[in-house]
């Protein structure tokens, strides 16, 4: 049991770690000054996040790791987030298109946490949802201006989504650690988040003109049970762990 | 000898928020409780947002501000539960903030007036701004832009 819950905890914390780290990349890069200032505080909000999980991971495990510990000193096989997140940005459509899919995810499954049977999860879920429902409310906004918006900011949209929602299937994905915390009222199941997940984002799609491609298939749910990620996590990682690799123990 | 719960609560009320020097930080709300266990004086305190970076300047403010007033030994306690919300900025808070020139929060989602020349002829620029706690509007009439406190 107390296995199961260290590894909800961690994709719980690495699914927003990773997308944070993804997100505070545009810091300084993006297409004007105020989009910039939202995705670095977008990006924020998520490490704020990440350090509540990643905290109480640590305490579950009780080998003594820190939220740092955790987010800095594992390697990629031992992350155990979603594909989606840890894909490249692609351009600013793709990273907009991204983040509606995680957030209304997020929205969705932090409200339904509010009730779990672990109090520590239902606290944090309720600061974290409150945190989620601003992010939906400008990421939903964005898709449904670019969607709708130029034949150019279309056809990208498109694109963008054409490229994310097979990856966006693995959130719904049941495995047994999944099927097993659900059962004791820790986390909602999953896949009985789906419909409401795909009525809502069907929706949006339509205000933006936009329609979900003919996939018939998720990505088999490799990123959150860690067995296999794409190439793109350890690159992250270079990068996010470099300054803990190169001078071990550092502190601010 | 030990200070007051309410003289400790004043002390914690000259203590400005770091990011937002004109408010305290008992104006905004983040102070939850003040006690004592044995002659450890307990404060309970309240993130804004998760991911706020004053966070752990507050702390190290919080005890200065303590020992400063001789108060040795100050233990902080983090609540997260029930959640921060822009409700419990102090009425207070809420006049400092609009003099600074930041709109206070709204129940309807924008600022009321703007906090240059009253007008209610607005525009929001952005959904965030320079905090996390912040958005970006602009006043139509005087054409100033200014700091909205977003409604959490």
């Amino acid at each position: 049991m107390a296995d199961a819950l260290f590894e909800t905890l961690l994709r719980l914390g690495d699914n927003t770690l990773i997308l944070g780290h993804r997100v505070s990349e545009w810091c300084g890069h993006a297409p004007v000054l105020e989009e910039d200032i939202a995705l670095a505080n977008t990006a924020l909000d998520l490490l704020g996040q990440t350090s509540l999980w990643l905290e109480y991971a640590g305490e579950i495990e009780g080998a003594g790791r820190s939220a740092d510990d955790l987010a800095f000193l594992r390697d990629a096989w031992d992350f155990h987030n979603v594909l989606l997140v840890e894909l490249p940005n692609g351009d600013f459509g793709q990273t907009v298109m991204r983040q509606y899919l995680f957030d209304q995810f997020n929205l969705m499954n932090l409200r339904a946490l509010t009730g779990s049977t672990d109090n520590r999860i239902a606290e944090i879920a309720e600061k974290a949802v409150k945190e989620a429902a601003y992010h939906v409310d400008r990421s939903r906004g964005t898709v449904v201006g670019l969607g709708d918006g130029t034949a150019e900011s279309h056809e990208r949209m498109q694109a963008a989504l054409n490229i994310l929602w097979p990856y966006a299937l693995e959130l719904f994905i049941t495995d047994d650690t999944d099927a097993d915390m659900a059962k004791a009222g820790v986390i909602p199941d999953p896949k009985t988040l789906e419909a409401d997940y795909r009525a809502t984002i069907e929706a949006t799609l339509a205000e933006a003109t936009l329609t979900l491609p003919d996939a018939h298939f998720g990505h088999r749910g490799s990123g959150k049970d860690g067995r296999m990620h794409t190439e793109h996590l350890g690159h992250i990682l270079t990068q996010m762990q470099w300054l803990q690799r190169a001078y071990p123990g550092q502190a601010w | 000898m030990r200070p007051s719960v309410d003289q400790i609560w004043t002390w914690l009320d000259a203590v400005p928020d770091p990011e937002i020097p004109a408010i305290s930080l008992v104006d905004l709300g983040i102070i939850r409780d003040v006690g004592f266990d044995g002659e450890t004086c307990v404060v309970t305190v309240t993130p804004t947002y998760s991911g706020c970076p004053a966070t752990s300047v507050i702390n190290m403010e919080i005890k200065a501000a303590l020992h400063d007033h001789g108060v040795e030994r100050v233990e902080l306690k983090r609540q997260l539960s029930p959640p921060w919300t822009t409700d419990w900025i102090s009425q207070s808070g809420r006049e400092k903030l609009e003099k600074y020139g930041i709109a206070p929060p709204q129940a309807a989602g924008g600022p009321e007036k703007c906090p240059n020349c009253a007008s209610t002829n607005l525009e929001r620029l952005s959904q965030f701004g320079s905090t996390p706690c912040k958005a970006q509007w602009r006043c139509k009439d005087c054409l100033e832009p200014f700091d909205y406190f977003k409604c959490i």
